[in-house]
């Protein structure tokens, strides 16, 4: 892997020592990165983990293990948000690769000129923080919003509150992790090779069958991943839920955080989010399966 | 070899194709006969991608008409028309086995999964391929075996003509010189129409029953690979053939050639126009003779010898010019460096255009 990789001049390492035995140079230089992963994502997941098994309320991670916070959770009324947390990330998952797929054809062919510029326009809101994009829908969306006001003073039109609803929250999860479905999708048509559509085409492929013999197969990799950022991410959506929503329904994400909060229970938390982890990991699992067997049969 | 007695398989008339103010093919009009190897040869940018691009349906014709058996064809989309193509970077599917590629075009027809298989197995046959590839992924097949593939998908797709934009290119040198004789006896064993497209004129000599040379989007020249050969219409059609010795020369008041660079007087063909003063004088290697002592049109002095297999080429000097002499190896005329030699040809084997 990096045994062979000569360390740069002006490395601190003595230049003696390199021309003996060379050290492995990659090493040091994964080092910090190595560390931060350990300290900063292993650790806390390791604590989560081991505070899911504390004594409900304990504040301490050193206690007898018990599994009654699972016990807890199957017994009160958890379900429901797990449900809803999964059904939106489903939903939106669904609903953005319908969204993502035309747009992403339509970059692609668009003069490099125009694709930049389309990039660069969807790009642009990730600049703003997410609260207050998602604050700004609400208050275009809102009763008397910028929406409902204009029509109100235009045409006197009346127009209820559009937000406090499942399909705003839905609308928000969208809105939001568009790219992150987006992108992956344009690596994965990108790496379908133009003449491969000519030649189907030229074969006698409809537009249908090039999509669905050619096309789909070949970027699939990419539009799994995007699939997997959006499913992953909008599991564990809360501002959508929280700002859009109003608590119309309860995420688990936002169960996760009251418990942590005003509920002072942190072994519940740590219960909960293990679980949501655990619902993540095996989806991963299942998509990263499914990219391997493609990389298998197609390009190797 | 095609006759001119059918009526043609296509028809160009007056084509022409702008990208924005690039004119890539002008005016081109021709016409291919059923069961013809047809060749378009040309340098690249000549417009001969575009020409074909025309005609498979990939690209509309500016201007002009594309006829497939008299019936117009200008806006039938690539994947309804009759023909095919296979590709210069051969457009396998990645993705797929052999069998799944050579099959596409039946499945694309919905034909049921046995009859594909057996037209499978049958086209890969043809091409030369052994039935144990059905089930190989096309990725793990090499570079000749590549190209048999993407001919018996066209096969497979049965098409009235059958095209190729230039996909022997990538291949190196003997495999290349097998797969183009290789073609050329499955053409007369499928009696298809074949339109090829290449840089190369050698490999359009070897396959074509016709050629047509293509320069700067318009057609130089069309003909048999022998009329090609001997009688080039134009100073780029026989230098495009190969190596060959182009000198300068003048018409003078008496109306004699003049080579000055030979120190070669020349008649003017009476076949050549009065009017024009300068041009130039083609002569191909293989044309030029060492002569006796006292025969020579031109002195000059070896200057180099290569050895190329059954021939031998020489570089004569002749004053600041250099000449290209070419031979065959077995005759005993073994030259000397810097030995004078006097080399002489036959007036009616050169070539003379004015311009």
């Amino acid at each position: 892997m990096t045994e062979h990789t000569v360390p740069l001049t002006g490395a601190p390492v003595s230049r003696r020592a390199t021309a003996l035995t060379p050290p492995p140079a990659g090493v040091w230089c994964a080092l910090p990165m190595i560390l931060l992963f350990l300290l900063g994502f292993l650790g806390p997941l390791g604590m989560v983990v081991l505070y899911s098994f504390m004594p409900r309320g304990s504040f301490s991670p050193i206690g007898r293990p018990t599994l009654e916070n699972y016990v807890d959770i199957v017994a009160q009324n958890f379900h429901i948000s797990f449900g809803w947390s999964l059904w939106l990330a489903l939903l939106s998952t669904a609903i953005l690769l319908l969204v993502c797929y035309p747009l992403a054809l339509a970059i692609q062919r668009a003069s490099p000129g125009r694709g930049i510029l389309i990039t660069v326009l969807i790009v642009a809101p990730l600049f703003v923080a997410e609260n207050i994009r998602l604050q700004g829908w609400v208050l275009f969306l809102d009763k008397a919003g910028v929406l409902g006001g204009s029509l109100q003073a235009l045409f006197g039109w009346e127009l209820d509150s559009l937000v406090n609803n499942v399909p705003a929250i839905v609308f928000g999860i969208c809105y939001i992790y568009l790219p992150f479905m987006l992108f992956p999708m344009l690596l994965g048509l990108a790496s379908v090779p133009h003449d491969a559509r000519e030649a189907a085409l030229d074969l006698g492929a409809s537009r249908w069958r090039l999509f669905r013999d050619i096309e789909l197969p070949l970027a699939a990799p990419g539009i799994l991943i995007g699939s997997l950022l959006c499913f992953v991410i909008s599991l564990g959506a809360f501002s959508e839920a929280k700002f859009l929503g109003k608590g119309v329904i309860v995420t688990i994400a936002q169960d996760i955080e009251s418990a942590f909060t005003f509920g002072q229970n942190w072994p519940r938390g740590s219960a909960l989010s293990v679980l949501v982890i655990l619902i993540a990991g095996v989806a991963v699992f299942l998509a990263m399966r499914q990219v391997r067997l493609e990389n298998l049969l197609g390009r190797r | 070899m095609a006759e001119a007695t059918s009526a043609p398989i296509l028809t160009l008339r007056q084509i022409d194709k702008f990208f924005g103010d690039i004119n890539a093919v002008e005016r081109v009009s021709l016409e291919i006969q059923e069961g013809e190897f047809f060749t378009v040869v040309g340098p690249s940018g000549s417009g001969k991608t575009t020409l074909i691009r025309l005609l498979v349906g990939m690209d509309k014709p500016t201007n002009g008409d594309i006829l497939l058996r008299g019936k117009r064809i200008n806006d039938v989309p690539a994947n309804r028309r009759p023909t095919c193509m296979v590709f210069q970077s051969l457009a396998l599917f990645p993705h797929m086995t052999v069998g799944q590629n050579v099959e596409y075009p039946l499945k694309c027809r919905n034909r049921p999964k046995p009859e594909r298989r057996e037209r499978a197995l049958a086209c890969l046959k043809v091409a030369h391929l052994p039935e144990s590839y059905y089930d190989r992924p096309v990725t793990q097949c090499s570079g000749g075996e590549r190209q048999r593939v993407a001919l018996a998908r066209a096969l497979a797709f049965d098409p009235e003509i059958l095209f190729f934009d230039e996909p022997l290119s990538a291949i190196d040198f003997r495999l290349r010189k097998t797969l183009e004789k290789e073609l050329k006896d499955i053409q007369r064993e499928t009696g298809k129409t074949f339109v090829y497209i290449t840089h190369s004129l050698e490999e359009a000599m070897v396959m074509s029953d016709r050629i047509a040379v293509m320069r700067n989007g318009r057609i130089a020249q069309i003909g048999t690979p022998r009329e090609i050969y001997t009688s080039p219409n134009s100073r780029f059609v026989s230098e495009f053939m190969g190596e060959v010795n182009t000198l300068p020369v003048v018409v003078d008041d008496s109306g004699e050639v003049v080579c000055e660079s030979l120190n070669l007087r020349l008649p003017l063909p009476a076949s050549l126009p009065r009017d024009k003063r300068s041009g130039s004088l083609v002569i191909r290697p293989e044309d030029l003779r060492f002569a006796r002592d006292g025969e020579g049109l031109i002195r000059g002095t070896v200057f180099n010898e290569y050895l190329l297999g059954s021939r031998v080429q020489y570089q004569i000097r002749v004053g600041a010019t250099t000449l290209l002499v070419e031979q065959l190896r077995d005759t005993d005329t073994a030259m000397l460096r810097d030995q004078s030699v006097a080399l002489t040809f036959t007036p009616t084997e050169s070539m003379l255009f004015l311009e």
